[in-house]
């Protein structure tokens, strides 16, 4: 939930990067901190296991700059993918903002993708959200590897919705800041709204 | 059910960090801060300098998060008030009316005793302004300063 302070002139709003395990989130977070000028970024925080693997969440606070006097701050949360954290998924949803999937686009991965979206949706249901109507981007990552699915194949699996869509290597940061402005323009503009 | 949106408005917020202020002197402590569930900051006091509150917020909103999760699971609402010992330094965590998280960092200089006697007082006080401050933002006259921004505004931030 976003949250707006007159007296900082503030606004905050709250991003979560969703996905199966290993398809990139904690990468994409990665390079949008090593590419943004320290002045704009606070310290990134990854809670991980001693394999590096996401334990709670990761972390990444942001600044895009002024919109009519008020300093736009993004808070960027990564969620574990591992099946069996999904008590720790639900609690990084709460009060989300935008949601950006990130899809695996090898083809072993789709079952785990598919899984993953499905339990997306039923998260947020239960916290009152529907993904159809929150700020919600698909991103399919690793197009560098040879196994990839088409993106026709993806889109038509994971993307029924017709949300904006991004090909990326968060390895290498193609498309990653494509997608991090998508979700950002969405939530500004539902704030806009006045939900 | 999805909580409202939480805004802050300047007289609310110079009554949150007047208390904070004075919880922070009385309490002895070394650092008091404010923060939505969400782990969002929202006021606070005392030695902040070179504290990265932020990501003190963010990691405090998952604590109590996670620590409520556990709270369910054994059948109780949540927790209210978590203390960590450190060797120097302590935390005292409390939620102030059911959504937001009062963070008190102090050391041998105060005590658990005394900590926890002054956080009770301001508690109160905070409870009265957050209802107050809730019952404001619920409120369909008090529209959203964003309802003006044109799309333009949005891509000007990211026309680099
Ligand atoms: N080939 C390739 N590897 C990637 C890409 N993005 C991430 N990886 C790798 O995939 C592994 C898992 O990434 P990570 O970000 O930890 O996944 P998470 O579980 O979603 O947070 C790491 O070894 C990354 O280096 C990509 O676009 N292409
Ligand atoms: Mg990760």
């Amino acid at each position: 939930m976003s949250f707006i302070n007159y007296s900082s002139r503030e606004i905050n709003c709250k991003i979560v990067y969703y996905g199966p395990g290993l398809c990139g989130k904690t990468t994409n977070l990665q390079y949008i901190y090593a590419k943004t000028n320290p002045e704009a970024k606070g310290k990134m925080i990854s809670l991980a296991t001693e394999t590096e693997r996401t334990l709670f969440f990761d972390f990444l606070p942001l600044s895009l700059g002024e919109i009519r006097g008020f300093k736009t701050r993004f808070h960027l949360y990564t969620v574990p993918g591992q099946v069996f954290y999904d008590a720790s998924r639900k609690l990084i949803l709460k009060g989300v903002d935008g949601v950006v999937f990130v899809a695996d686009s090898q083809i072993e991965r789709m079952e785990a993708n598919l899984e993953s979206m499905e339990n997306l949706k039923v998260n947020l249901q239960e916290q009152g959200y529907d993904l159809k109507q929150i700020p919600y981007v698909v991103q399919y990552n690793k197009r560098d590897l040879p196994n990839a699915a088409t993106v026709e194949e993806l889109s038509r699996l994971l993307n029924a919705e017709r949300v904006p869509e991004f090909q990326s290597i968060a390895a290498t940061g193609w498309g990653v800041f494509d997608t991090l402005k998508a979700i950002a323009k969405l939530v500004l503009q539902e704030l806009k709204k006045g939900r | 059910m999805v909580s409202p949106q939480m805004v802050m408005y300047e007289e609310e917020f110079n009554q949150i960090s007047a208390i904070c202020d004075r919880l922070c002197r009385e309490a002895n402590s070394k650092v008091v801060f404010l923060v939505d569930k969400n782990g969002q900051l929202i006021a606070s006091a005392g030695e902040t300098e070179n504290l990265d509150t932020t990501s003190l917020a963010s990691l405090t909103a998952g604590n109590i998060a996670a620590t409520g999760g556990l709270a369910k699971l054994i059948g109780e609402r949540e927790f209210s008030i978590l203390f960590h010992e450190g060797e120097k330094d302590n935390l005292h965590i409390s939620i102030v009316a059911g959504r937001v998280i009062l963070v008190v960092i102090f050391d041998a200089r105060s005590s658990l005793g005394l900590v926890r006697l002054r956080v009770k007082k301001s508690t109160l006080e905070l409870t009265g302004i957050f209802e107050r401050l809730l019952k404001k933002i619920e409120d369909p006259a008090a529209g959203s300063p964003f309802a003006e921004i044109t799309d333009e505004d949005i891509d000007n931030l990211f026309s680099d």
